[in-house]
């Protein structure tokens, strides 16, 4: 097959369809950025829930004495030293704790001391007001349901809070915004097939002149096809360099520069250059396979041998 | 050449057979003419040869091959062995009179050096030389179907079918495009011709096949048309 006769068909297919060839490559572009953006999105949400689970505790507070008071769950009064070492044992036998530690009253009002020093609660309490608990972190941050059952409502115990439940809350929001956008996508793809179908058949019957000769004098059916495949396919690799560039850009703005979140939530580590650039290739692959796979089927029924 | 063994065709959602029980065989450098008033199975019988049909019935060899039998994909193979001409020439018509020549090259992937070498040879052979450069449509019909000739013969097909090529032409630009069908077939090539033309038929005197109503009625070596329409 000559490289060069291909190459000038595709030019002129292109062309001939310059309004199709635009649609095609802007729902192309547009679909892949979605796809690239919820990828990325759904590493961003991993990214922080590796950063994030890795620093909670689920906590075990115990009663102290104004609980035994106020709190049905500490009824039976203020904890004592044998329900304490006990939780610890209990804590320490079982297989899903990684580490356990203990925080004082002392403690826990140093610490609360350090993040609300300046509200006007922190200087009326005093440390026998704070609670001890149990600080646990465990080896996988999802059985958190294991020490709630096994710990809520034993004695001596005010309450079992785990940290990454208000996480979870945020990461089910972001979760959903990616699922929506997966959504759009997943149309926008459709739009995008059907246009390179429609796009594909106007371009096959404006040559059935060609294509009719060629199959006299004895063309192959992927040579006589060639030329509409890559037709597609260098129509959808455009959209898709668009796509990447979106993408690029995207980064740039919105975590470096423009609306630079990187600067002003510090607490989020953002995903680096290294993931955006690893899913380049796949969004490229699929520019110029999904169109090329789309036109094949399409021109089955058109260009019977 | 070719051989139809008891050859019938029907289309879908027709009750009438375009061509009932055909049995016939043509040897290797021969010169057929089919004739058969419109609707006899003519166009069917050439489709059936290129393959752009398939026989309901029986079997069609065409060199050598079972046509019932082979694959799909190795269809352009036999088809680079067949030339083929129509009436209404099927000229690329913003291709110059050499690139649609070429043209039947490229497509099954002639080197750039053979078609160079090839087509003004051709060209010359049809009596077209000097007129490479120029459009279809700046040639007269006679001209265009030399080149649609050229564009056949180019790749030394083993097999020339021609569906009706004097249909569009005066008489007298017929008897030049038959004296050149008549050089084609004394260099070896078998030429199965269908027309409508009575004139050319019966001063061939070549043999002579004729349909009616999809029936083989008539074959004749060095025949004549035969029959008033």
């Amino acid at each position: 097959m000559r490289a060069q006769f291909v190459l000038s068909e595709i030019g002129v297919g292109l062309r001939r369809n310059l309004t199709m060839t635009f649609a095609v490559i802007v729902s192309v572009a547009l679909s892949l950025a979605l796809f690239g953006g919820s990828l990325l999105m759904s590493d961003q949400v991993n990214t922080m829930k590796g950063y994030w689970y890795d620093k909670v505790n689920v906590s075990i507070f115990l009663c102290n004495k104004n609980d035994a008071e106020s709190d049905p769950n500490c009824a039976k009064g203020a904890v004592t030293e044998d329900q304490k070492s006990q939780i610890k044992a209990d804590l320490e036998k079982m297989s899903v704790v990684d580490t356990v530690t203990y925080e004082s009253q002392d403690e826990a009002y140093k610490h609360y001391k350090e993040q609300f020093g300046d509200s006007p609660l922190a200087s009326s309490l005093t440390p026998d007001q704070m609670q001890e608990s149990y600080r646990i972190k465990l080896k996988d941050p999802e059985k958190y349901q294991v020490i709630a059952t096994a710990f809520d409502g034993r004695d001596g115990v005010q309450s079992v809070q785990d940290q990454k439940g208000l996480l979870d809350n945020l990461f089910e929001l972001l979760n959903g915004m990616n699922w929506a956008a997966r959504a759009v996508m997943a149309l926008m793809l459709v739009v995008a097939l059907m246009l390179i179908v429609n796009t594909v058949r106007v371009s096959a019957f404006s040559r059935r002149r060609e294509t009719g000769i060629m199959r006299l004098v004895g063309a192959s059916g992927f040579y006589i096809q060639a030329p509409f495949i890559m037709e597609a396919a260098v129509a959808g690799l455009i959209g898709g360099t668009l796509a990447c560039a979106f993408l690029l850009i995207g980064r740039y703005f919105l975590i470096d520069h423009g609306l630079a979140l990187a600067d002003q939530l510090e607490l989020i580590n953002f995903i680096g250059w290294d993931v955006v650039l690893a899913k380049l290739p796949l969004i490229l692959a699929t520019s110029f396979l999904m169109p090329a796979l789309a036109a094949f089927f399409a021109l089955r029924k058109y260009l019977k041998v | 050449m070719i051989r139809f063994d008891n050859v019938s065709k029907v289309y879908p959602k027709q009750t009438r057979p375009a061509l009932r029980d055909v049995s016939l065989e043509v040897e290797k450098g021969e010169f057929v003419f089919l004739v058969g008033s419109s609707g006899s199975g003519k166009s069917t019988f050439l489709r059936l040869i290129l393959r752009e049909e398939r026989a309901s019935h029986g079997q069609v060899h065409v060199l050598g091959k079972d046509l019932g039998r082979i694959s799909n994909w190795k269809v352009p193979q036999i088809r680079r062995q067949l030339g083929t001409v129509f009436q209404d020439f099927r000229l690329l018509p913003n291709k110059t009179v050499a690139e649609n020549v070429a043209f039947a090259q490229e497509v099954i992937g002639k080197s750039r050096g053979e078609i160079r070498k090839s087509v003004p040879q051709v060209l010359d052979l049809v009596g077209l030389g000097g007129k490479e450069d120029r459009m279809p449509g700046e040639l007269s019909g006679g001209e265009q179907q030399r080149v649609a000739i050229a564009r056949a013969f180019v790749n030394r097909p083993k097999l020339l079918i021609c569906d009706e090529p004097t249909g569009n032409l005066d008489p007298q630009t017929s008897v030049g495009i038959m004296k050149l069908l008549d050089r084609i077939n004394r260099t070896g090539t078998t030429v199965v011709m269908a027309t409508h033309d009575q004139n050319i038929v019966d001063q061939m005197r070549k043999r002579v096949i004729e349909l009616e109503k999809g029936r083989l009625v008539r074959d004749q070596a060095r025949g004549v048309y035969g029959y008033q329409h």
